[in-house]
């Protein structure tokens, strides 16, 4: 991974906050409800997003409305970042009718067609070509929004990626790949999984550009999403980028992660951590106070407190929700 | 020595075709590789090149002519010094080579007038769908996909298809033919061969407010993108809790083509009808495929719309104007009948309506229902034409685990057990992979003959 820049960017104090906050918003979200899950209130898969945050947060500074975004079952952040309501995807996780899917959809699939964000996938990869069809709509209707489409490591390696790649490019389609690289497919690591270990390489072979970014410091992320979507925008078809991220969870709730050490989890936490980053930046430059950033922690705690309370209170979905939605 | 030219079978499913035009005439000197003639399968037309060498000697079907079945002899090709006239005795035992034919004028050579086989009487015309006396015209399956298709592209400019060989090279089985002219490569979108690829491009632009074909060229391919069609189209809607739906026509030929072997005859029908959130369409006549087409493509939910190859050619009225819709979930009674009722879909009706046909000679009245849709399936018109009859027989042409008829005779027996005279009879394809042999392939197929002696054994007859 890079290295963190040595000297302050050129960003303002608003800026930073705005990503601070955003960022803090997804951990805190995601601690909740790791604990909601063992409480028994969250069930199934649960797949945190905790380490990740820089690249939604980055990636959604470089978009514009109406620009659409798609990803796996590791979703909650990427809800969060585009600006879905926290209670509504905390009632989803416990399966209440004040979840974006009324309950029926759980943690890996839920939808915001109003924030055009598109699921929430929980078939390793299929949300690669799905996000290049959603591209094509945009391309055939004329405008000039991108979707952004991101997927894991693991993934990168499932055929469909590449059918998709294939067409993205020879259609000139308006679709960003985001490859979360945080070095581990559930309990293999990419090492393990393939020799061609850059994976935003492999787009060369279809004529797409791409390159690989600091995924743990949100104003990189932002700079190559911008220059990425600006690539898109221009009608020069899809663009790859491969973040390198890391996860500090388990792959879901019931994962020991005895395929790596503690220490490697502790090292990039200690040095790499995102949130810290923005912090580090924020009080060293002496733009903003601990106090400033106390009162900010204290404000997100209490919008996550808020979801989970009201994912607690909402009812489950009536039963006769059974059979509603299977035909439009 | 003169040797015969016979008519080529040039498809899987070719039985006679068009001889669009000659390319050399009568003493011209033929080479083997040469290309002679151009030929008009059902599907495309197609050079035929020469087998043999020598001086072609006699034309015996002129250029034009259609309905020419395959190896009929179509012209004469003489050795060196040769001529037409001459009666150059055949070999003892030769093979296909007919010398006593040579001379044989043209007018011997089976000619049929019209380029299509003659509309299917009693098919179900005039039906249920439409009041007596509207006006119909004579179309084939494929002409009439095609023209729902042409009709809804251009009602509503969010209708695009896409898949393998849509646009130039006119449709593997010329469904599409003339589509990109109409509409442009922008809407008739050539795709590489990437069934699941497309299949999820196809999912994603309906959620980005497109309302896609995907053609499959067959729908043995739609194995590689059943994840799509299944667990991105089907689901989506109710995984979001309503806000996604997906506005999505899977269609291409299904079932069993002629000849093709394993991998390439299967009826997934019974497949796709088992998941909720898919419709299913499986059409018989032309008239259900522009009406279920045209339904199909309007409808907000994904439809997997189940062709066949060997009725693509077949020819049936269809309304002659107006916008003709057939709508989802209603079956049609193919023949009215009072002894047993005979379910079936797609191909099968075929099988069932030959099969009344015979058993009208016994004096057994069979009654033919066409299920048109699988998803949702029309209960009440099986279950009244049942409760007439006393007694069902369902014919399809896919396997007998879990099939349609499995299902339909489930509901029979819940819903109308106090009328049955006689247990429900399933007729299904064979529980064996498809064989390539002509005489395995046969007895591998549901035929009419099966379906006489299932209604023959339920009127204890």
């Amino acid at each position: 991974m890079a290295k963190k820049p040595e000297t302050r960017p050129n960003v303002s104090k608003e800026e930073l906050l705005k990503y601070y906050r955003e960022m803090l918003l997804i951990r805190r979200f995601e601690e909740k409800a790791g604990q909601l899950y063992g409480m028994g209130l969250i069930g199934g898969f649960c797949h945190l997003y905790i380490g990740q945050e820089a690249v939604v947060v980055g990636l959604e500074a470089a978009a514009k409305p109406g620009d659409k975004r798609i990803t796996s079952y590791r979703d909650h952040g990427h809800m969060l970042a585009c600006g879905m309501d926290p209670k509504g995807v905390m009632a989803e996780l416990t399966g209440r009718i004040g979840g974006y899917s009324k309950g029926k959809g759980g943690s890996m699939h839920m939808f915001s067609k109003e924030k055009h964000f598109y699921g929430g996938h929980g078939i390793v990869g299929a949300q690669v070509p799905l996000g290049a069809g959603l591209a094509f709509a945009d391309k055939y209707l004329g405008n000039d929004n991108v979707t952004f489409t991101y997927f894991g490591d693991g993934a990168a390696n499932q055929g469909q990626v590449y059918e998709t790649y294939n067409m993205a490019e020879l259609w000139a389609l308006p679709v960003v790949f985001v490859i979360e690289n945080n070095q581990y497919a559930m309990g293999t690591s990419v090492k393990r999984s393939t020799k061609s270990t850059t994976l935003y390489g492999r787009g060369l072979a279809y004529g797409i550009p791409g390159e690989q970014v600091d995924g743990m410091d949100v104003l990189a992320v932002k700079a190559a999403g911008e220059k990425a979507v600006a690539h898109c925008r221009a009608g020069n078809g899809p663009y790859i980028l491969e973040m390198m991220t890391y996860r500090y969870r388990g792959h879901s709730m019931s994962d020991p992660a005895k395929y790596r050490t503690r220490e490697e989890v502790e090292k990039i936490k200690t040095e790499k951590d995102c949130i810290e980053h923005v912090r580090d930046l924020l009080t060293q430059g002496g733009l903003a106070s601990d106090e400033e950033l106390k009162a900010i922690d204290r404000e997100i705690k209490a919008i996550v407190n808020e979801s989970a309370e009201f994912a607690k209170e909402s009812p489950e979905p009536p039963l006769d929700e059974l059979w509603t939605d299977i035909y439009a | 020595m003169a040797t015969e030219v016979l008519m080529p079978a040039l498809s899987p499913t070719m039985e006679e075709g068009t001889l669009a035009k000659w390319l050399v005439k009568e003493g011209d000197r033929v080479k083997s590789g040469q290309i002679i003639a151009e030929i008009e399968t059902d599907k495309a037309t197609m050079e035929f090149e020469a087998v043999d060498e020598g001086i072609l000697g006699k034309i015996l079907v002129p250029e034009g002519t259609a309905g020419v079945k395959v190896n009929t002899p179509i012209a004469v090709l003489m050795d060196e010094g040769e001529s037409v006239g001459d009666t150059t005795p055949a070999p003892a035992a030769a093979s296909s080579v007919a010398t006593a034919q040579v001379a044989a004028p043209p007018t011997l050579v089976e000619v049929r007038a019209e380029a299509r086989p003659a509309p299917v009487a009693a098919a179900g015309w005039p039906h249920s769908d439409l009041p007596e006396g509207t006006p119909t015209k004579t179309m084939t399956v494929r002409e009439a996909l095609r023209e729902a298709m042409a009709e809804e592209m251009r009602a509503d400019p969010t209708v695009f298809l896409m898949g393998e060989e849509v646009g130039e090279y006119q449709g593997a089985y010329k469904i599409s033919q003339g589509l990109l002219d109409e509409f442009g490569a922008r809407r008739v979108v050539d795709t590489p061969i990437t069934e699941m690829g497309f299949a999820g491009i196809g999912v994603g632009a309906a959620w980005g407010g497109l309302k896609p074909i995907v053609e499959f060229m067959t729908f043995n391919f739609s194995m590689q993108a059943i994840d799509h069609i299944i667990n991105s189209a089907a689901k989506t809607l109710y995984m979001s809790g309503g806000q996604m739906g997906s506005p999505i026509v899977f269609r291409g030929p299904n079932g069993a083509a002629a000849r093709v072997a394993a991998q390439h005859s299967q009826d997934f029908a019974a497949w796709y009808a088992a998941i909720p959130g898919l419709k299913v369409c499986m059409p018989y006549t032309a008239a259900d495929a522009k009406g279920l087409l045209k339904t199909a493509i309007r409808d907000p939910n994904p439809v997997v719309f189940l062709e066949n190859e060997i009725l693509y050619g077949r020819s049936f009225e269809v309304p002659a104007e107006g916008d003709f819709t057939i709508p989802f979930g209603k079956a049609s009674i193919l023949r009215p009948g009072s002894d047993v009722t005979v379910v079936s879909f797609g191909i099968g009706c075929s099988h069932a309506m030959s099969a009344a046909e015979e058993l009208a000679k016994d004096g057994i009245s069979a009654e033919v229902v066409n299920l048109r849709t699988l998803r949702p399936i029309d209960y009440d018109t099986v279950l009244a034409s049942v409760m007439k009859t006393n007694r069902c027989v369902t014919v399809e042409e896919g396997f007998p685990v879990g099939s349609i008829g499995d299902h339909l005779a489930s509901t029979i027996m819940q819903r109308a057990f106090d009328y049955l005279d006689a247990p429900v009879v399933t007729c299904t394809g064979k529980d064996v992979p498809m064989p390539y042999a002509a005489n395995l392939e046969r007895f591998a197929l549901i035929t009419p003959a099966e379906v006489v002696a299932a209604v023959k054994s339920v009127c204890y007859r």
